[in-house]
């Protein structure tokens, strides 16, 4: 049902079986090869404006009377291609649980208490070295249905626009060490050798004193197919 | 050889997009830069809207889905200049979820795109959902268009090419194109590895 994956593919497959989700949602056709000029199509840019100013603190900005609850944390790094060239001007939208492991979202049934001063979301464009930062809150574990007593990892959702159709990215970020990885078939649907790219580094030379601890997450996205100099 | 870098993996969007990706859809306290409309009153052309349903291989309509237009002006033109706020002229670009309409369908406002070099008029889509390791591509061709001149269309296989075609219906008292996309079954749409 699934295509090869290739040695140096990092990709996961569509069709996961462990990933219960996927069996009914997964295309069975392999996908059509398309010509190169379809992947060079642009994609929409987004202006400064578009982002507020706490668009990416999500530690203020859904604030009400006091600061969220949970460990303040720094979530930064660059968005490349493949050959480490910077992409700036790229939009990356985040979302996540609060600290507790409770998203917002009203189909969201886990009962783990919501914070009155965290919604879990933020926005910004990478700067002209393809760089971003967002302050957040250490996201919490959440269960979910897949199998008996499923839980996932901590995580942060990451949507990537690029200024070229193969630079959309969806992805999560998870953070080093969880014990749940072995246990999670969303980051498991990843080749082993490549999920090492998920997982955010912490940078002790970037925490910020008695205020924020922080992790470096890099972006590279896909370009294979361009010649590095043209 | 120049050596490369290793692809950042895709993961699923999950079930909780809504309140960062489309949140004034869904009513959440986030402004949104992009939503279902793709011009605004400075676009003269007629409106036309794209509704329809994901469904799963069981049939079964798919109500957390987001799906993401982008298409050329009405001269076949993509947009260019940065896009600065919501609804800022002839964006292109649309993103709407299926899950506030009660049926789980999607519907967007748009124009029709012009085209260029002799392709057909056709509007990108990108689909993401729960379940969806990847971000998918496909394509929205138009029932009342010549498609079999557009290269990448008449690539397809002919049995599968009416998965890509939106069909035309002035029902409603307006100009709207249906089109489904069925994750698998004997009307799987086509998607392209991009």
């Amino acid at each position: 049902m699934e295509t090869e994956i290739k040695d140096n593919d990092t990709q996961p497959p569509h069709f996961y079986p462990a990933y219960k989700s996927t069996i009914l949602r997964s295309p069975t056709k392999p996908l059509m090869l398309v010509k190169d000029f379809i992947k060079d199509l642009s994609l929409p840019v987004f202006g400064e404006s578009c982002i507020g100013e706490f668009d990416n603190d999500l530690t203020k900005n859904a604030m009400k009377d006091r600061q969220p609850i949970g460990e303040r944390i720094k979530v930064a790094g660059k968005v490349t291609d493949q050959y480490g060239r910077p992409l700036p001007g790229v939009l990356i939208e985040i979302w996540q649980a609060n600290a507790a492991g409770r998203y917002i979202h009203k189909a969201e049934i886990h009962d783990a208490p919501l914070d009155p001063n965290f919604l879990g979301a933020g926005r910004m464009l990478t700067d002209k070295e393809g760089g971003y930062m967002f302050y957040t809150i250490k996201p919490g574990a959440y269960p979910w249905s897949n199998h008996y007593n499923a839980w996932r990892p901590n995580h942060i959702h990451f949507s990537i626009m690029g200024h070229q159709i193969e630079h959309r990215l969806v992805t999560q970020m998870y953070f080093p060490g969880d014990p749940l990885f072995e246990f999670d078939p969303i980051y498991q649907s990843v080749p082993k050798h490549a999920r090492h790219l998920l997982v955010a580094k912490f940078r002790m030379d970037w925490t910020e004193v008695e205020f924020a601890l922080a992790y470096e997450f890099n972006i590279v996205l896909n370009g294979s197919k361009r010649t590095p100099f043209e | 050889m120049m050596e490369t870098l290793e692809t950042t993996p895709s993961q699923t969007v999950g079930p909780f997009f809504a309140y960062s990706l489309s949140a004034e859809q869904y009513g959440y306290p986030f402004d949104s830069i992009v939503n279902d409309v793709l011009v605004d009153e400075r676009s003269p052309d007629e409106r036309i809207y794209i509704t329809g349903k994901v469904f799963d291989g069981a049939g079964a309509v798919i109500t957390d889905a987001l799906v993401e237009l982008w298409q050329a002006d009405e001269t076949g033109r993509y947009r260019k200049i940065p896009i600065d706020r919501k609804n800022d002229g002839f964006t292109g670009f649309g993103r709407v979820g299926t899950g506030t309409n009660p049926d789980g369908s999607f519907s967007f406002t748009t124009i029709k795109p012009g085209s260029q070099s002799g392709g057909a008029p056709h509007i990108n889509v990108m689909l993401l959902m729960r379940g969806s390791l990847h971000l998918l591509h496909t394509r929205i061709y138009f029932s009342d268009e010549i498609n079999d001149k557009d290269v990448l269309f008449s690539s397809i296989n002919a049995g599968r090419r009416n998965t890509l075609i939106a069909t035309l219906n002035y029902g409603n008292g307006r100009t709207e194109y249906h089109f489904d996309i069925h994750m698998q079954g004997d009307r799987e749409t086509v998607f392209f590895d991009i």
